[in-house]
């Protein structure tokens, strides 16, 4: 059922070729279709699976067989988590691109075999079908931004792919490395997981491993790509790069690098835990003064994702599982928060200055953008009641047992993330500057249907991980007793 | 061996030759009156039907030889990069239906056949007298095709440019190989190896290997000796180029490995980290450094795609240098793989190439401006082969740069001794996605040209593009996806040839 998420994609951007050239309502309603295909699997394979699941196979055929290569697609709670967190946001980010006009056909197909990549990612059991997939998401994002972005288009894409690139280049280094060190000539991870690498081995391939994959994740300080690429994108690819790229590097860092390599990981936690600290408070210091509305989401992104990195190296079960819960929780609210940035205020107003924002008197002639973008701010700002809160109390309890210092200074981060998200917040929607004179000729274009849906189902989501946060971290716990973990166990960690 | 049996296992370049005869004949005796597009489809026509002459001679009858001292070596190994090479100039020979530089079209066909034939023996010599012979018919051949474009003063200067280097070269590779064979008094290679064992440290030993890597070199385009491909690269007519960069590479690069790894067995010397042993492999290992930094930064700065092309196969012979340093099956394996399914790519991208020059007169980046627009499946291929050189999965290109790469740090397991190489290059192709996106960049992001004036002038006059070309295109870009996919396709037949191969 799972593998039928990556396989729809692909087929998607398939039939996608066959519509025709100036039909965009054809290529719409097909990349539509694609993704709530992809969605109901996700959903399927999601309800199938259970607490004491373990790691499911889906499929495992042999694939490249002189090189003990297997095509290994298999899941366990943290996949089913981020796969059903790729299945929500894939289609709200259609619904938020039914304005795309221009080139919409050949937009669709980027975006869905991006989609096919990330699906894949976070199936794979087998390192090397892994970082095939990983890869594979590199070029349509590209693309995505290059085309169809706004501000600095083909600087912003070039950084992110070569960002991506430089970063799988290292993982590919710590892959071959692996490869052939562990000399069994497998890439199956559960295989290498259990193969006791050399402690000198680990002591360099765990960061170059863990650091190629956390460039994507926005490891401060190889987070430069991510403001640039989140502005410059368009509002579709912005939400999947926040919501769901910037998991990939996270997921790949916890997967691959953690499991393979846990001796690395104790040596190079504390280095990893600062850096991580450093990229929550510095993200949050950054977003506080921003001039463009995207800028300040941007490096707000970048400061959450220091909490799920913050969360992988504390190494015990809750901070692990509040890591992952933090990925799936930033992932819906980082896309709501592009969703109402760049869909519903900066398709109409055609500025992102904050300053501009605040003569526009938005609260009032945007009604619907400002409820959504009022209850966004909350969940990012760990409101109790949202999955953020969930999810970052759990990283900080983690945090505090693991390096306390780290966890006061995380805190800090928080409180600063209130500083920014409010500024925000008052600046864009409930200016008290008096508007002198309605500067816009014509009234914004209404708040569409396809806005409002998709609105209403990521706020949805984020408010029913957060009531009842069990619904995931009962996958996701039990997941870290897997075979998969044995090693970081013996080692001390977990 | 009775003639009879010789003509037997040299059959397929008989045919080859009896084509390139025929070709010329035709042309020649029937075809002089009629329109110059007319004569190339026959031409061509003639041309293909000898290599698929060949081709199925070589794959019905069964072809097992060790004839002549080792001239004429067949097994499995040798037959599968035949094949690849057939193939390879099939498809040169579609991709220059559409070109009009030339009036010489028996000639011009006449002259990639019998390249092709010195390329054949090339593959299956063992022995150093064979091996320059074909070596330079080889290279003469493909001196004459550089210089095809009579009107074009650029394609003169490539054509002298290239030619001073390869006969410096070849001079070189000649003095090399005299002083092995006055070491050694044999032209057999493995011979070569067993008079050579024990005398790793000698100086005139290593001043005949230096000579014979320097000629080589200079046919694989390695950094320092790699100064005509740009040159070549750029003025050649773009069929011919894409000849050079496909068909040549590859059976040099496999002449190369045979030579160093069974030749020269015993003087590898050593290039791992921290530990150089003089012998060929440090030389070969620096030659790879040099090439992969200096290929890959220098393609940066270009503006011209052939002249990309041309840096970027620099790169690209760097990496697969490694696969002669691994020495061992796995790298023969990698090797063959790696420049079989890199010669595809080229190709292909040439002939993305060619059409553009076609329809817009020049091969600048900017020429490619909207081609994502004007011709959507072309540049969908050029896509697929861009990003395979770029090593992106699931394409041919990364498939085989991980193969290359895992075993040339399996060549030396504990201690990783290759692995600086190995990081080296992984970097360098970070670095080259850099200039394949800008390719990409003008063919999807920018605008296409308006079309105005002299623009407008030059798509009314240009022949239009010939279904052939599209589905030799084509057909290139599915090879190289599904062998990228299904890598087991040709790796499955190379592990047993490289066995009963015995290298």
């Amino acid at each position: 059922m799972l593998a039928w998420t990556i396989y729809s994609s692909f087929i998607g951007v398939f039939a996608l070729t066959l519509v025709r050239a100036n039909n965009p309502r054809a290529a719409r309603i097909t990349a539509l279709l694609t993704a709530l295909v992809g969605l109901a699997a996700a959903v399927g394979g999601f309800v199938q699976h259970k607490a004491d699941s373990g790691i499911v196979t889906v499929t495992k055929l042999p694939w490249i067989k002189s090189l003990g290569i297997d095509y290994y697609l298999a899941a366990d709670g943290i996949s089913v988590t981020l796969v059903l967190l790729t299945g929500i946001a894939a289609v709200v980010g259609i619904l938020f691109s039914w304005n795309i006009e221009n080139r919409a056909k050949e937009f669709f197909a980027f975006y869905l075999s991006l989609i096919g990549g990330v699906y894949g990612v976070f199936l794979s059991f087998d390192l090397f079908l892994l970082f095939v997939f990983y890869e594979l998401a590199i070029i349509p994002k590209y693309f995505l931004i290059a085309i169809w972005g706004s501000t600095n288009k083909e600087y912003g894409a070039m950084k992110l792919a070569l960002y991506s690139f430089i970063g799988s280049a290292m993982v590919l280094i710590g892959l071959v490395a692996a490869y052939v060190v562990a000399g069994a000539r497998t890439t199956d991870l559960l295989a290498l997981a259990s193969f006791p690498f050399p402690e000198s081995f680990q002591y360099w391939a765990f960061p170059l491993v863990f650091i190629g994959f956390a460039i994507l994740a926005g490891l401060w300080p190889f987070h430069t790509w991510a403001p640039a690429g989140h502005v410059a994108a368009p509002t579709a690819a912005s939400m999947l790069l926040a919501g769901v790229v910037m998991k990939l590097g996270a997921y790949g860092a916890l997967r691959v690098a953690m499991t393979l390599f846990p001796l690395g990981l104790k040596e190079w936690q504390v280095e990893i835990g600062f850096l991580a600290v450093v990229g929550i408070v510095y993200g949050a210091m950054v977003a506080l003064v921003q001039k463009d509305f995207k800028f300040v989401i941007g490096y707000s992104s970048v400061s959450h994702m220091g909490f799920v990195l913050l969360g992988l190296v504390t190494l015990n079960t809750v901070g692990l599982s509040g890591a992952v819960l933090q990925m799936f929780s930033h992932g819906i609210i980082a896309g709501l928060l592009f969703a109402v940035v760049g869909r519903m205020v900066y398709d109409r107003t055609h500025t992102r200055e904050l300053g501009k924002l605040q003569e526009m008197d938005l609260g009032r002639a945007l009604p619907f953008a400002s409820v959504t973008f009022i209850i966004a701010s909350v969940a990012s700002m760990g409101l109790p009641g949202f999955s953020g809160f969930v999810a970052e109390l759990q990283v900080l309890i983690g945090a505090w047992h693991a390096f306390p210092a780290f966890a006061l200074f995380a805190g800090l981060g928080i409180v600063i993330g209130v500083a920014y998200t409010l500024r925000a917040l008052q600046k864009s929607f409930f200016s008290d500057i008096e508007v002198k004179s309605v500067k816009h000729a014509r009234p914004f274009e209404p708040i569409s249907t396809p806005e409002r849906i998709g609105g209403a189902v990521l706020i949805a989501s984020t408010l029913v991980v957060g009531l009842y946060p069990r619904l995931l971290l009962d996958l996701i716990v039990p997941s870290f007793n897997s075979p998969l973990f044995d090693a970081l166990r013996k080692g001390g960690g977990l | 061996m009775n003639y009879l049996e010789l003509l037997k296992f040299a059959a397929p370049e008989t045919l080859l030759v009896i084509a390139a005869l025929g070709v010329l004949g035709v042309d020649l005796l029937v075809m002089r009156n009629e329109p110059a597009r007319y004569r190339l489809m026959v031409g061509a026509a003639v041309s293909c039907l000898g290599c698929f002459a060949a081709t199925f001679w070589l794959l019905s009858v069964d072809q097992q030889a060790h004839a002549l001292n080792g001239m004429l070596v067949l097994n499995s190994l040798t037959l599968l990069v035949k094949l690849s090479l057939l193939l390879l100039t099939v498809f040169t020979v579609v991709i220059s239906l559409d070109s009009n530089f030339t009036q010489h079209v028996g000639e011009y066909f006449a002259l990639i056949l019998l390249a092709t034939v010195g390329m054949m023996f090339l593959v299956s010599a063992e022995e150093i007298l064979m091996i320059f012979i074909s070596l330079e018919l080889a290279s003469l051949s493909l001196y004459i095709l550089t210089a095809f474009h009579k009107k074009n003063l650029q394609s003169a200067e490539a054509a002298l440019k290239y030619f001073l280097f390869g006969s410096i070269a070849a001079a070189f590779t000649l003095f090399g190989l005299s002083l092995i064979y006055g070491l050694s008094g044999a032209t057999n290679l493995q011979e070569i190896a067993n008079a050579l064992k024990g005398r790793t440290a000698d100086p005139l030993l290593m001043a005949g290997l230096i000579m014979t890597v320097i000629g080589f070199g200079f046919k694989v385009a390695a950094v320092p000796f790699h100064l005509w491909a740009p040159d070549a690269y750029q003025g050649a007519p773009t069929p011919s180029a894409a000849f050079i960069a496909s068909g040549s590479k590859a059976a040099s690069f496999f002449v190369f490995a045979k030579v160093m790894m069974l030749g020269f067995a015993g003087a590898e010397g050593s290039g791992f980290w921290r530990n150089f042993i003089p012998g060929w492999a440090p030389v070969l290992a620096i030659l790879a450094a040099f090439s992969m930094v200096l290929g890959n930064l220098a393609a940066i700065a270009q503006s011209n795609v052939k002249r990309l092309l041309a840096y970027s196969a620099i790169a690209h012979a760097g990496y697969a240098l490694l696969g002669i340093l691994t020495d061992s099956q796995q790298g023969v394996s990698s090797l063959v793989y790696y420049v079989v399914t890199y010669a595809f790519t080229a190709l292909g991208a040439f002939g993305v190439v060619a059409v553009v020059e076609n329809t817009t007169g020049d091969s600048r980046l900017t020429d490619f401006a909207g081609l994502g627009r004007r011709e959507p499946f072309l540049a969908f291929c050029m896509m697929i082969f861009m990003l395979s050189l770029a090593g992106i999965p699931p394409l041919a290109g990364f498939f085989g740069k991980f193969y290359l790469f895992a075993a040339a740090v399996g060549a030396n397991r504990d201690k990783l001794g290759l692995l600086w190489l190995v990081i080296l290059a992984i970097a360098m192709s970070a670095v080259s996605l850099y200039y394949y996106l800008q390719v990409l960049k003008q063919i999807y992001v920018a605008a296409p040209p308006t079309h105005q004036g002299s623009s407008s002038l030059l798509m009314a006059s240009s022949t239009p593009i010939s279904p052939l070309t599209r589905l030799a295109v084509g057909v290139l870009a599915l090879v190289i996806f599904v062998l990228g996919c299904m890598p087991d396709l040709l790796l499955g037949r190379l592990a047993p040839a490289i066995q009963s191969a015995g290298l």
